[in-house]
């Protein structure tokens, strides 16, 4: 058993030290936004004011549909907007009460100009024209677990390029991939969104510890592969997809392995 | 080798024609595509002189973003309980979902058998330090308000989560299921405490068998939504 401690992989205190930085790192932010944040909030900040135009606005406790109504607006009061979380508005009026509203009933409030207040909601035609796209997804790798990251940009409706980050953990070897590809959709305005993929990378595998013979290796790789994208709503997709990979090894056969793998994507 | 650079070079080239091909306006190179000349209605007396305008979300102060730090204990199965420390990103999608990625790290123990043995070390000290991440995916089930005395109340949640990610542990990654339950208790609009129980599941072979090991961590957290 002393021998396994001798042939295990020596690189355990790079990541934990990364991770430490990781953490480090948030605590500062988070430290930053507790001595900064106050002071952010209280400089006067110009709200976005409305006018009540339904007979009432009613005013919710909490962000979310069972939370008490304890205050209603009248038709005619304004109301300034302090901020939103998800589907949820939070105001406050004049006396200093505030409370959350939902997004439908904030649609019927009027700008100081009359002009009914229109929020932009994402739609399936900016999944079809959007830029930029990171998701996350997990899957099998050849009989291994995979789990992957994503950012994508779009050239054009039909065509955009990706690249990819991968973790692959097996019962013999684990690894990591990196891959750049290209994706294109024949149909990109349908909500369900089938694409075909091309591209090629890097996987480098290390055997696990208590495995006492293998070496750490990294190998080329290309891949083809098929998908569909799924418009889930706002700015979500839901993607599903299968790759075919050929590892291009320093031995005499080239391996291929089959990966399929799905998740979600968040575009903007 | 020769064959390697040929498929590579075929993967480049189809690559590019796939691109060139189905990108006729890519970088601007394709056929203009003017639309055709509007024509002018003849009912049109009155030009309405409405200005719509919208209101860009980014205006308006979104919070979706939920970051924090927390800290607590771990339980390592056969390496003692721990404590543990880590940070969490969270982002709101509706009221009810959430998605989540933590990071953490343990310093385990020594496991019942390198105790008695007097001196037999299974693990370095580097391998006796676990640190994870996993991305999980939550529900806020049970939204609620709690009352402190007769003038003041908060919101809370009690949620599930669920998810995967990597552990690495004894001089390996490993594949790692996590689920538990949390309360979010918002002091105000913005910061919130959480306590938090979960449960991390890998698949472990240093003690002679492979098994699963469960590991269960509880931990108190401090949050503030952005």
């Amino acid at each position: 058993m002393s021998e396994h401690s001798i042939t295990t992989i020596p690189s355990t205190p790079r990541l934990t030290d990364s991770a430490l930085a990781l953490i480090g790192c948030l605590v500062a932010v988070v430290l930053l936004f507790i001595l900064a944040g106050p002071a952010a909030y209280a400089a006067d900040k110009e709200y976005r004011h409305v006018a009540v135009a339904e007979p009432y606005l009613e005013l919710r406790s909490g962000p979310g549909k069972g939370y008490p109504v304890f205050h209603v607006i009248d038709r005619g009061e304004s109301v300034d907007i302090i901020k939103q979380r998800t589907d949820w508005y939070l105001v406050r009026n004049d006396r200093d009460i505030e409370g959350w509203v939902n997004r439908a009933e904030m649609e019927l409030t009027l700008q100081p100009d009359g002009e009914q207040l229109s929020f932009q909601l994402s739609t399936q035609e900016e999944f079809t024209n959007a830029k930029w796209e990171l998701g996350l997804l997990a899957g099998d790798f050849g009989g291994a677990n995979s789990i992957s990251l994503y950012g994508g940009y779009s050239l054009n409706p039909n065509v955009s390029i990706e690249a990819w980050g991968s973790q692959i953990l097996g019962n013999s070897s684990n690894g990591w991939m990196a891959s750049v590809n290209v994706v294109h959709e024949a149909w990109p305005d349908w909500r369900v969104s089938p694409f075909l993929t091309l591209g090629a990378g890097v996987i480098r595998t290390e055997p696990k510890s208590t495995i006492v013979q293998g070496e750490d290796r990294t190998d080329q790789l290309g891949h083809v592969g098929a998908g569909i994208r799924f418009y889930a709503g706002r700015r979500f997709i839901l993607r599903a997809e299968f790759k075919s990979y050929v590892v291009f090894t320093s031995r005499d056969e080239n391996e291929e392995v089959e990966e399929w793998k799905v998740g979600f994507g968040y575009f903007f | 080798m020769e064959s390697r650079f040929r498929v590579l070079f075929l993967i480049v080239a189809m690559i590019g024609l796939s691109g060139c091909a189905a990108t006729k306006n890519l970088f601007g190179f394709g056929p203009d595509e003017t639309p055709p000349p509007m024509a002018e209605g003849p009912g049109q007396v009155v030009d309405p002189e409405v200005e719509r305008r919208e209101i860009k979300e980014a205006r308006i102060d979104r919070e979706n973003w939920e970051v924090g730090v927390f800290g607590g204990i771990m339980s390592v199965e056969d390496w003692q309980s721990n404590v543990s420390y880590g940070a969490r990103l969270a982002y709101h999608l509706t009221e009810g979902f959430f998605v989540e990625g933590t990071v953490g790290r343990t310093e385990t123990g020594k496991t019942s058998f390198e105790i008695l043995s007097g001196g037999a070390e299974l693990l370095t000290d580097d391998e006796r330090i676990l640190t994870y991440y996993n991305v999980n995916v939550g529900y806020n089930i049970l939204p609620g308000e709690v009352f402190i005395g007769e003038g003041r109340a908060f919101n809370t949640n009690v949620y599930l989560i669920a998810g995967m990610g990597s552990t690495r542990f004894a001089g390996d990654d490993r594949f790692t299921v996590n689920f538990g339950a949390g309360y979010r208790f918002l002091m105000n609009d913005w910061m919130a405490l959480h306590i938090d129980f979960r449960d991390h599941l890998f698949d472990i072979d240093v003690l002679g068998e492979e098994k699963t090991a469960h590991n269960l961590e509880g931990h108190l957290g401090f949050t503030m939504f952005f």
